[in-house]
């Protein structure tokens, strides 16, 4: 297993903007996505808000181009507009037979949203269209794999909050390994009851506006989204400049509980100290955090913990990104990805809004306004899921 | 990029967790929906524990003890499983909760069980494994992606002992409403005798068959996977034959090599039609089926894997996995498994006696 793995497109859809450039004229003006849900029907409109995308389903076929709806769910809608981006911005043809292609994608929830609405009916008796097709997790990654023209692998993760930086880690692998020359690697989860009041159960979601690493924070705010990144080999690369370079991943296990993260984030500290050892950077280096900073009493402390554990007293620029777009769940890596990408493109760091007043337990507060002019080399990129399933990914500068 | 099975552990339609047999008792159905043969919970998780699994968690996490107990690894160096549709007893749960009572008054517990994850992170749990750990979910390659996970794990660890498993079940509803699909046979069924039953369909399986890989030369080892390939093929051309002649090639072995051919052969004549293409590649080679014992589902070709295992290791093929009119072979030291779906997904999977 040898050579670089390189980013040569990303492409992202959600709360803030339904492209690259919208999206970073959102974070540079630090405006929030987080609203009032009004697109998904739900007894909790009014109550809970989150990272919504204000485009009823047959907006986004429009914007994906599809003209057949009848087969397509809110998930695979806004993986194909996100990949879609992401290809165009690589400017790479897949259909090129001199090179290997791939989709690795990530899903929590599939095709739930059309599952809510047909499985009900089935119980009702009433006509029910075929949703079993369309529910699977791998439904989205063939579609957007047949549309965009991949063929020699598909693959699709799901390891709850952290999926999409396990597709990332995945799809870089196969390069590495040279099963795969360019592949496409992300994920997408669109909101649905199925999650909004799974979280609500485990009374983890704010009312307000999530206020991760503030002392006061009581919860997340749910997003949905996509984003996804075309990754190539140097052979690949062909002479053409990358946007920047993964350096780093690791994936550990927090072993403790199905849904808490253990008190002193070992898990968490596996991943990063792991990812920094794969990066054969040191811990110094890296130039900023995109925490997974969900706004949960448990996260942030843990992770908070994990950070200090590693960085001492000299802890880097940290933020988490999910005031702006919610906790996109299996797509919240791959969004976070682009963010810390877009971080090392226009040299600034995005700041962890809605943060007032600092936690007892930790040393370090998160940057509470946006930074310009500030070259990063290297981003360290945290998430977390149920299940202790815990990866970081590292970019760099190129 | 190869590596030996150490292990083995299998949960399914049949009496397969006991690894001392193989085989010896077989069930036959009368219907097309195959539900795993349980072994006694208890004895290889707390009391405590099981009251608060899901079946198919139970199925998972016991699969999972069987072969790191068979191999006698007591913590894995990774945790790699495959599931189609996850934990599907837990997400239908928690959907009608929440569809029947407005969204309001919902028990967390089967939200908390119903991500797909479940069962790997439960291992992890109660092994206190803090390695790596991940779930592939991609239908009916989940296993072949988790495989291909643990072999490039192994390539770059070669120290290490990995965990790899697949997961299946198949709830009351979601049989229900594939079958108004067209997906299983009806009426009158015998599951053994499934290849000669023109009717479309086949018969709906489910299982838990895990298994233990590492780079070490070992006696007690069972087999030694040598390749593995998957082709998605959602034009559903007609690629059989390169595909297999050209795998066997990138493996430097000839179509004689092949001692057994372990297919996916199901029941449905059309699918059963795309292996029929391919024997004319693979020519004399005595031929071997195994879905009329498990059934059919997205992770039924890690029970392939487990009777390539059994067989090499016994050197023996039971009589009741063996096609029709397809000599018995002596020495057996190459199995090529052949899977797929629909046409759209196949894959090859090449295990060699150690």
């Amino acid at each position: 297993m040898a050579g670089r793995v390189f980013v040569t497109g990303i492409g992202i859809i959600c709360a803030i903007g339904k492209n690259v450039n919208e999206t970073l004229a959102s974070l540079q003006a630090a405006r929030s996505g987080i609203s009032q849900i009004s697109i998904l029907e739900t007894v909790h409109r009014g109550e809970l808000p989150g990272g919504e995308i204000k485009l009823t389903n047959e907006q986004l076929a429009a914007l994906a181009g599809v003209t057949n709806p009848d087969m397509q769910t809110r998930t695979s809608l806004l993986g194909l507009i996100a990949a879609t981006e992401a290809l165009n911005n690589a400017g790479i043809d897949p259909k090129d037979n001199a090179f290997r292609t791939g989709v690795i994608s990530a899903s929590t929830v599939g095709g739930m949203d059309r599952t809510e609405i047909n499985y009900r009916n089935y119980h009702l008796g009433k006509p029910y269209n075929n949703f079993v097709l369309t529910h699977d997790c791998g439904y989205h990654t063939e579609m957007i794999a047949t549309r965009l023209g991949f063929r020699d692998m598909v693959s699709t993760i799901s390891t709850a909050c952290s999926s999409s930086a396990n597709s990332i880690m995945f799809g870089a692998r196969l390069i590495k390994h040279g099963f795969l020359d360019r592949v496409l690697a992300g994920g997408t989860d669109a909101l649905s009851k199925f999650t909004l009041n799974g979280f609500n159960t485990l009374m983890i979601l704010d009312k307000q506006p999530c206020r991760p690493f503030d002392r006061s924070r009581v919860g997340l705010n749910l997003g949905e989204g996509a984003a996804f990144l075309v990754l190539e080999s140097e052979e690949a690369l062909d002479g053409r400049t990358p946007l920047c370079e993964l350096t780093g991943y690791a994936n550990a296990n927090d072993a403790y509980h199905q849904t808490a993260s253990s008190p002193d984030g070992y898990g968490p500290y596996l991943s990063m100290s792991q990812a920094i050892a794969t990066s054969g950077i040191n811990f110094r280096d890296i130039s900023y955090i995109n925490a997974h900073g969900t706004g949960t009493d448990n996260n942030d402390l843990t992770e908070g913990i994990a950070i200090e554990r590693i960085f001492g007293e000299n802890v880097p620029p940290v933020s988490s990104t999910k005031p702006f777009t919610g906790h996109t769940l299996g797509a919240a890596a791959a969004v976070e990805a682009v963010i810390s990408i877009l971080s090392i493109r226009n040299n600034m760091i995005v700041p962890n809004l809605n943060f007032k007043e600092k936690m007892d337990e930790l040393h370090f507060e998160p940057v509470k306004d946006i930074r310009f002019n500030t070259p990063l080399r290297h981003v360290l990129s945290n998430s977390f899921g149920f299940g202790g399933n815990d990866s970081t990914l590292i970019f760099s500068a190129v | 990029m190869e590596a030996y099975i150490r292990g083995i552990g299998n949960i399914s339609p049949q009496p397969t967790f006991d690894n001392g047999t193989f085989l010896d008792d077989i069930r036959e159905y009368q219907h097309a929906r195959l539900q795993v043969i349980e072994p006694d919970y208890k004895n290889f998780i707390k009391p405590i524990q099981l009251r608060r699994m899901s079946r198919l968690l139970k199925m998972g996490v016991t699969a999972a003890g069987i072969s790191l107990q068979d191999a006698g690894v007591e913590k894995p160096d990774a945790i790699i499983t495959g599931t189609g549709l996850g934990m599907m007893e837990e997400t239908e749960k928690f959907l009608n909760g929440l569809l029947d009572n407005q969204e309001r008054l919902l028990n967390p517990t089967a939200f908390i069980q119903s991500t797909h994850n479940t069962v790997g992170a439960s291992i992890a749990v109660m092994l206190g494994c803090n390695n790596y750990n991940l779930t592939y979910v991609h239908g009916p390659v989940s296993f072949e992606n988790a495989l291909l996970d643990s072999l490039m794990w192994l390539e770059e660890k070669p120290s290490d002992k990995v965990l790899v498993g697949g997961i299946e079940e198949i709830t009351e509803d979601h049989y229900k409403i594939t079958e108004s699909m067209g997906f299983w046979k009806t009426g009158e069924i015998n599951n053994l005798g499934i290849r000669n039953d023109n009717r479309p369909g086949t018969i709906a399986g489910e299982g838990a068959s895990f298994f233990v890989l590492s780079k070490e030369a070992n006696p007690t080892n069972y087999a030694r996977i040598q390749a593995l390939s998957t082709r998605f093929n959602p034009e559903k051309e007609d690629i059989i034959g390169n595909y297999i002649a050209d795998f066997l090639k990138s493996n430097n072995l000839g179509l004689s090599e092949i001692d057994l051919v372990i297919l996916g052969l199901n029941g449905d004549p059309e699918s059963d039609s795309i292996y029929d293409r391919a024997g004319s590649i693979l020519g004399q080679a005595p031929m071997a089926w195994y879905k009329h014992l498990g059934g059919e589902h997205y992770l039924a070709s890690s029970f392939a894997l487990w009777l390539a295992a059994k067989i090499l290791k016994s050197q023996r093929v039971p009589e009741v996995v063996l096609a029709e009119s397809s000599k018995k072979p002596h020495q057996i030291r190459n199995i090529l498994i052949h899977n797929h779906y629909h046409n759209i997904h196949h894959s090859l999977m090449l295990v060699s006696s150690c």
